[in-house]
C-alpha cells in the first residue's frame, strides 16, 4: 500500500515538475490576452487586458470607455423635456427606470407632486422595466456557460413585456414617458387584463428557467464557488442591487428609503437575499427579483386608484435654483442623478451615478486568480450594460 | 474560374450566382449599443427568426462573413476597430448600418466622442432608420440588401482588379 502511495506521491511531483519546465519553455507566465472590446460575452463593448499564467488570470485590467457618448455634457445643452430622451438610453434593457430618478430631482427642485394615479403608473412601468432588463439576464447567464437555448426562451417571453410597454406608451424600448408632473397618457382599455397576462407568461419562464439552468448541474458546477464576493469586500467597492444582495447584504432603496414620487409604500413583496456571494448566488437573487417584481406590479394593477395623471405644470418648464440628490433602486442597482439647476431651461450640471459603473469596478479584485473560462461567467453575473458603465 | 476577372461573366450564370450569393449570406453581428439588443432579438429569438431569409447569424470572426451589421452607437475610440474589422473581412462584403446612431450620429449628434455616423469610416450599403429600428426593420435591411445583390453585376464590379479571396 505503501508503495502505490509512494509511487502516485512521485508522480504527482514529476507532474509538477514537468508544468514548472514547460511553463519556463514557453513563457507561459507573462502572456496577456485581450477579451474585447467587441465580445459577445461582455455586454457591449467592454475590453478586458488579462495577464495570465498558463490558464490563471494574474491580473485583470478592465478598459472602458469605448461607449463614452458624453451624457453629462449633453444634458447641459438640452431642455429638462428634452433629457429624458437622451438618459433613457444609459441602461437600454430597462429605459423607463433611467427616466424615473431624473423626473423626480426635477420634481423635487420645482416643488411638484405627481398625483396619486400618475405614481402607480410609474411603478409599474419601472417594475416592468425591471422584468424586461432581468429576463435578458436569466437567458443570456445560459449562452455564457455554452447553453444557447435560454436565451430564445428570454427573447420569446420579453416580447410579451416589451408589447405591453409599447401599447401604453408607444416606445418598444425607449419609452420617454415619464414627465415632470406625472406621465404622459393613461393606460389604454383593456391594458390591465393583458398585462396580468403577460405577467404570467413571465412567471412560467422563470419556473422554466428553474428548470433549465438552475438546477442544472453544470450550470452548478460552473457557478456554484466562483466568484465571491464577501460583504464588506462588495460594500467597499459600491455595489448595489442584485450584486450585493447576493452576497447577503438586506439593502433595497424600494423598500429601506422609498421616494415618495414611487408608489413602493404600498405594495408588499419581499426582499431576497443569498449567503453565498457567488455566480450562483447573483443569478438565484435576480431570477427572484424578476417574481417579486411580477408580483408587485399584479398588486399594483389591482390597485391602481382613479384621479389625473398630471398635476399643475407650467408650459415652458423652468426649473428654479438648488440642486436636487436623488437615487433608486434600478435594475442593476442603484442608480442617481445630482440636478444642479441655475434657474434656466437646461440644468446647469448632471452627475449621474450609474450602478454598473460602480458593479464594473470590482472585476480587477475579482478575476484575479480565477481560471479564464470563470472570466466570462463571473462578468456574466455582476450582469452591467456599456451604456450604464461609460454613459 | 478567371470569367469573374476576365469580365466575360454570362449573365445567366451571374443571376445564378447571385442567387446563390444571396441566401447564404453570414452575419457578423457588431452590436455596440440599444441596437444591438433589437438585432440579437431579430436574429436570436424565435418570433422574428432571420434564418428563413436565408441569413446565418453565427460566424466565428468577421474573417467568415460576407455581412456586418454595425448596431448602436460608433465612438471616436472604437472607429480603428470598426475599419479593423472591416478590412479582415473577405470580399464580397456588405454593410449594414442600424440604427440612427449609426447612420449619423443620432440623439448624439452634438456630442464630442461619437463619431457622426459610420459611412465615414466604412462603406455602407444599406441604411436602417430608427431609434431604434425595429427587428422587422432589420430584416427589411435585409431584404434589401437581397435585392441589391441579385442585381449586382459582378464582373462589372471586378473589372481590372482581380477578385480577392479571404484576404
Amino acid at each position: 500500500m505503501t508503495a502505490i502511495s509512494d509511487r502516485r506521491q512521485l508522480a504527482y511531483i514529476a507532474a509538477q515538475a514537468a508544468d514548472a519546465r514547460v511553463n519556463v519553455e514557453l513563457e507561459a507566465e507573462g502572456m496577456t490576452l485581450n477579451i474585447g472590446p467587441q465580445h459577445p460575452a461582455t455586454h457591449g463593448t467592454l475590453r478586458i487586458v488579462a495577464r495570465l499564467d498558463g490558464e490563471q488570470v494574474i491580473e485583470a485590467d478592465p478598459v472602458m470607455g469605448y461607449m463614452h457618448r458624453g451624457y453629462e455634457k449633453l444634458t447641459e445643452v438640452r431642455t429638462y423635456p428634452q433629457v429624458t430622451t437622451l438618459i433613457n438610453r444609459i441602461d437600454w434593457l430597462g429605459s423607463f427606470a433611467n427616466e424615473v430618478p431624473f423626473i423626480l430631482a426635477a420634481e423635487q427642485l420645482m416643488d411638484i407632486e405627481a398625483p396619486p394615479r400618475a405614481r402607480h403608473i410609474r411603478t409599474i412601468f419601472f417594475e416592468m422595466a425591471r422584468i424586461a432588463n432581468i429576463t435578458l439576464f436569466l437567458g443570456d447567464m445560459g449562452v455564457q456557460l455554452g447553453a444557447v437555448s435560454p436565451i430564445f426562451y428570454a427573447f420569446r417571453d420579453r416580447e410579451h413585456i416589451l408589447n405591453q410597454i409599447e401599447s401604453a406608451t408607444g416606445g418598444r424600448f425607449h419609452p420617454n414617458f415619464d414627465r415632470i408632473g406625472g406621465v404622459k397618457d393613461d393606460l389604454p382599455a383593456g391594458w390591465i387584463a393583458e398585462t396580468k397576462q403577460s405577467l404570467d407568461r413571465i412567471r412560467s419562464f422563470c419556473d422554466e428557467m428553474e428548470d433549465l439552468l438552475v438546477g442544472n448541474e453544470i450550470f452548478q458546477a460552473r457557478c456554484r464557488g466562483i466568484g465571491v464576493i464577501p460583504a464588506d469586500i462588495g460594500l467597499s467597492y459600491g455595489l448595489s442591487g442584485a450584486n450585493i444582495r447576493a452576497s447577503g447584504v438586506d439593502w433595497d432603496i424600494r423598500r429601506d428609503n422609498p421616494h415618495p414620487g414611487l408608489a413602493y409604500p404600498d405594495v408588499d413583496w419581499k426582499v431576497w437575499t443569498h449567503p453565498d456571494g457567488d455566480s450562483f448566488a447573483r443569478y438565484w437573487v435576480r431570477l427572484q427579483e424578476v417574481r417579486e417584481s411580477c408580483s408587485i406590479v399584479e398588486q399594483l394593477l389591482d390597485s391602481i386608484p382613479s384621479g389625473p395623471i398630471m398635476a399643475k405644470v407650467p408650459r415652458i418648464i423652468k426649473v428654479p435654483e438648488g440642486e436636487a440628490y436623488v437615487e433608486t433602486e434600478n435594475p442593476l442597482g442603484i442608480m442617481g442623478y445630482y440636478v444642479v439647476s441655475q434657474g434656466g431651461l437646461e440644468p446647469f450640471r448632471v452627475k449621474i451615478r450609474s450602478a454598473s459603473f460602480s458593479n464594473m469596478s470590482i472585476s480587477p479584485w475579482l478575476l484575479k486568480g480565477t481560471y479564464v473560462p470563470d472570466v466570462i461567467t463571473i462578468l456574466a453575473s455582476l450582469y452591467f450594460i456599456l451604456g450604464d458603465i461609460d454613459r | 474560374m478567371g470569367l469573374v476577372e476576365s469580365g466575360k461573366l454570362p449573365k445567366p450564370l451571374t443571376a445564378l450566382l447571385n442567387t446563390s450569393r444571396k441566401y447564404s449570406l453570414w452575419v457578423y453581428q457588431w452590436g455596440l449599443a440599444c441596437c444591438a439588443i433589437e438585432m440579437g432579438a431579430a436574429f436570436g429569438s424565435p418570433r422574428y427568426d432571420v434564418m428563413r431569409l436565408g441569413v446565418i447569424p453565427l460566424p466565428a470572426s468577421p474573417r467568415q462573413a460576407d455581412l456586418v451589421v454595425v448596431s448602436g452607437t460608433v465612438t471616436d475610440k472604437m472607429a480603428p476597430s470598426i475599419r479593423r474589422l472591416y478590412e479582415q473581412m473577405p470580399e464580397p462584403k456588405y454593410v449594414i448600418s442600424m440604427g440612427s446612431c449609426a447612420n449619423c450620429g443620432g440623439p448624439y449628434w452634438d456630442s464630442y466622442s461619437v463619431t457622426k455616423g459610420v459611412d465615414q469610416l466604412i462603406p455602407v450599403d444599406v441604411y436602417v432608420p430608427g431609434c431604434p429600428p425595429r427587428p422587422e426593420a432589420l430584416l427589411e435591411g435585409i431584404v434589401l440588401l437581397q435585392e441589391l445583390i441579385q442585381n449586382e453585376d459582378m464582373a462589372e464590379k471586378w473589372k481590372g482588379d482581380p477578385l480577392a479571396l479571404g484576404s
